[in-house]
């Protein structure tokens, strides 16, 4: 395209003088003019034409990208409206005939929304206060400071990217299955304490670093500190600002564009995480992702149903309860997540 | 006076990175304690039987190489298993690795409605929950002539090999190497799950695109590049480096999401088998370490850092 423009350009401040008529004027064999292109107008033309099939073929691949993911979610909405005879009407499609509300009221008191959402939305919260508060201290030492062994403790960090939890998943089941440090709860209270079936392992594990993805956020908030100039420190130090202070009274507020990339993160996959909920056993009633998994089983015993199908539409109400929070946050902190995407260190 | 003066330099060079290390001393703490001595445990179940005692403890017998030469001579679908784990990887990870390449270039340029797609293309990370995923899988299946479906119905027919069947015949039958046709349909296949598979990517992606500096793609412009050397010759090369970042994440994310894993849990604890089940996830980890290593080495030499 760029090439040739050029070649156009090229050529018209060349042969301007010779061919000046023949080439601007459309000369019908009668005799007459009736239109008159000229080059520019022409080239211009055929770029419109251009952008305009880009264009097109553009939101062609998108639209169609787009459908498959929303597809299912429209599908799954209008499911959850299904009335018994809409779901074997194969007349039905998308839009049900009888629409029904009895699938949310149902599922909303099997899944006790109100106070497992409320619980699950502290839960999530909670660990992400942590990830955020956590790695970035991390990260920031890691960008910052030098210290012995530094190459060595951040290809650590790598190293708890690249390895999945699930390696090392039966270890940190029986140690929070007799949770001690160095024998001290034992002798305080006789036996080590189980802590499985409650949040503590989680919360725990995140305090320390180790949490759900925190290699990740670590690695994004490194990134990110790097890319900070150092004068910004060496201003506040000048001003006497300690080390603590100076990181969470400056650089902490900063780095507020990659917090919230990792605070957004966080969130939903803490909201969304069932194999840590499934490790640590932790209880169905505090957690929305685990408990929607057994809802359709749940429905069927209490209120006598046993065909899968018609289930399935419980299920589906089920899920669009679940989705609700996350597309609320979504909704609502979409724009500050994908310009934070964007500035933040993610990409350093 | 002088040595006194360095004496008390060092001390506050040293005094900073003491504080400096303050900061990383509770993720260490956490390091050491989960991740490297649970890594140690994995390695010392997997040699051992382990026998859980009624008090809440464990005993360990040492038992060698035994759980390592049952798992790939005598357990029945292990070597299966990983097998088909580690190709769904090979095949999946070139694909989404070009394919959110693609979306976010796509992504990238400005057009009306950006935001609203944007948001779209973000949704699989946000909704990326198990539950919500096999609800999703039935929802798509449900919708008659759906994109999604007609990949189910697609690969489906391959595995079956019935109406799909006659294509892949005219295709060999042109002379086109039969692997490719089946990479090709495959691909088509796992349309769905490759989309849902790629916000991430998407996301690192049109960061390192944002990256690039304007003025490069006003050189190439001057200097009369078209819009495929452009991308060759400047995109590709400043994306390179977040190649490895997307390779790596795609890698160990399909591993996290692989049958080997459901194998290794289920063994642990259906059937209780602790010590088969750390030799499961040691020998899927160390091939996916593997696969890692080859995979970050063979992109690194083609790699051109601009900083």
């Amino acid at each position: 395209m760029g090439m040739d423009n050029a070649a156009e350009e090229a050529k018209k401040i060349a042969p301007k003088k010779k061919s000046a008529d023949a080439d601007l004027v459309a000369v019908n064999p009668k005799g007459f003019r009736f239109i008159k292109i000229d080059k520019n107008t022409k080239s211009r033309i055929i770029d419109d034409i251009k952008g305009f099939l880009l264009g097109l073929g553009r939101w062609v691949i998108l639209i169609g990208v787009a459908y498959v993911i929303i597809g299912p979610v429209l599908g799954i909405i209008s499911r959850s409206f299904f009335s018994d005879a809409d779901n074997y009407n194969t007349m039905v499609y998308m839009i049900p005939q009888s629409p029904t509300t009895e699938r949310y009221e149902i599922a909303f008191e099997t899944l006790n929304y109100s106070s497992t959402a409320l619980s699950t939305i502290i839960y999530s919260l909670t660990l992400m206060v942590l990830q955020v508060l956590m790695c970035s201290m991390v990260g920031y030492g890691f960008a910052r400071y030098n210290f012995p062994f530094k190459k060595v403790l951040f290809a650590c960090v790598v190293v708890m990217i690249v390895i999945p939890t699930h390696t090392i998943m039966l270890p940190l089941y029986m140690t929070f299955a007799n949770f001690d440090v160095f024998g001290i709860f034992g002798l305080i209270m006789g036996s080590s304490p189980n802590l499985l079936g409650t949040v503590w392992p989680m919360y725990i594990m995140t305090f320390f670093g180790c949490g759900l993805r925190s290699g990740l956020y670590i690695y994004i908030f490194n990134q990110f500190f790097r890319g900070l100039p150092k004068e910004i420190e060496e201003a506040a130090y000048v001003d006497g600002c300690g080390v603590w202070y100076t990181y969470f009274r400056i650089m902490l507020r900063n780095a507020i564009p990659s917090a919230i990339t990792v605070a957004i993160f966080s969130l939903v996959w803490q909201y969304n995480d069932t194999f840590y909920a499934k490790l640590f056993n932790i209880s169905d009633s505090t957690l929305l992702s685990k408990r929607v998994a057994t809802l359709a089983s749940t429905v069927g015993n209490v209120y006598k149903i046993y065909d899968p199908n018609i289930l399935q539409l419980y299920m589906d109400a089920g899920i669009v309860l679940v989705m609700l929070p996350l597309v609320v946050i979504y909704v609502v902190l979409q724009k500050q997540f994908i310009e934070g995407v964007e500035r933040s260190g993610i990409v350093g | 006076m002088g040595k006194k003066k360095k004496k008390f330099k060092l001390t506050l060079t040293r005094k900073r990175s003491m504080k400096g290390f303050l900061f990383v001393v509770p993720w260490l703490i956490g390091f050491l304690w989960f991740y490297l001595r649970s890594l140690f445990m994995t390695v010392q179940f997997s040699l051992s039987e382990l026998t859980v005692s009624p008090g809440g403890g464990y005993t360990l017998d040492f038992v060698g190489l035994d759980n390592f030469i049952y798992a790939f001579r005598a357990h029945g679908t292990f070597k299966q298993v990983l097998t088909t784990s580690v190709g769904d990887m090979l095949i999946d990870v070139p694909l989404i690795t070009f394919f959110s390449l693609m979306l976010a270039m796509l992504l990238n340029k400005k057009f009306k409605g950006r935001t609203l797609m944007r948001a779209i293309f973000f949704l699989p990370v946000i909704l990326n929950s198990e539950a919500i995923l096999d609800a999703m899988g039935v929802a798509a299946s449900m919708m008659v002539g759906g994109l999604s479906s007609a990949g189910a119905e697609v690969s489906e027919a391959t595995s079956t090999g019935v109406s799909v069947g006659y294509y892949i015949q005219m295709f060999s039958n042109l002379g086109l190497p039969s692997g490719l046709i089946e990479y090709v349909v495959g691909a088509v296949g796992r349309i769905s799950s490759i989309i849902n598979a790629s916000g991430v990517q998407i996301i690192i992606f049109i960061a390192a695109l944002q990256s690039i500096p304007g003025s490069m793609y006003e050189v190439a412009k001057i200097e009369g590049a078209t819009a495929y050397e452009t991308f060759w010759k400047v995109t590709f090369p400043m994306v390179m480096p977040h190649i490895i970042t997307v390779v790596v994440y795609t890698v160990v994310d399909s591993f996290v999401n692989s049958s080997v894993v459901t194998l290794a849990y289920n063994t642990a604890f259906s059937e209780k088998n602790y010590g088969l089940s750390s030799t499961f996830s040691l020998v899927s980890t160390l091939i996916t370490c593997a696969i890692l290593a080859i995979v970050v080495r063979f992109i690194q030499k083609r790699t051109f850092y601009y900083n």
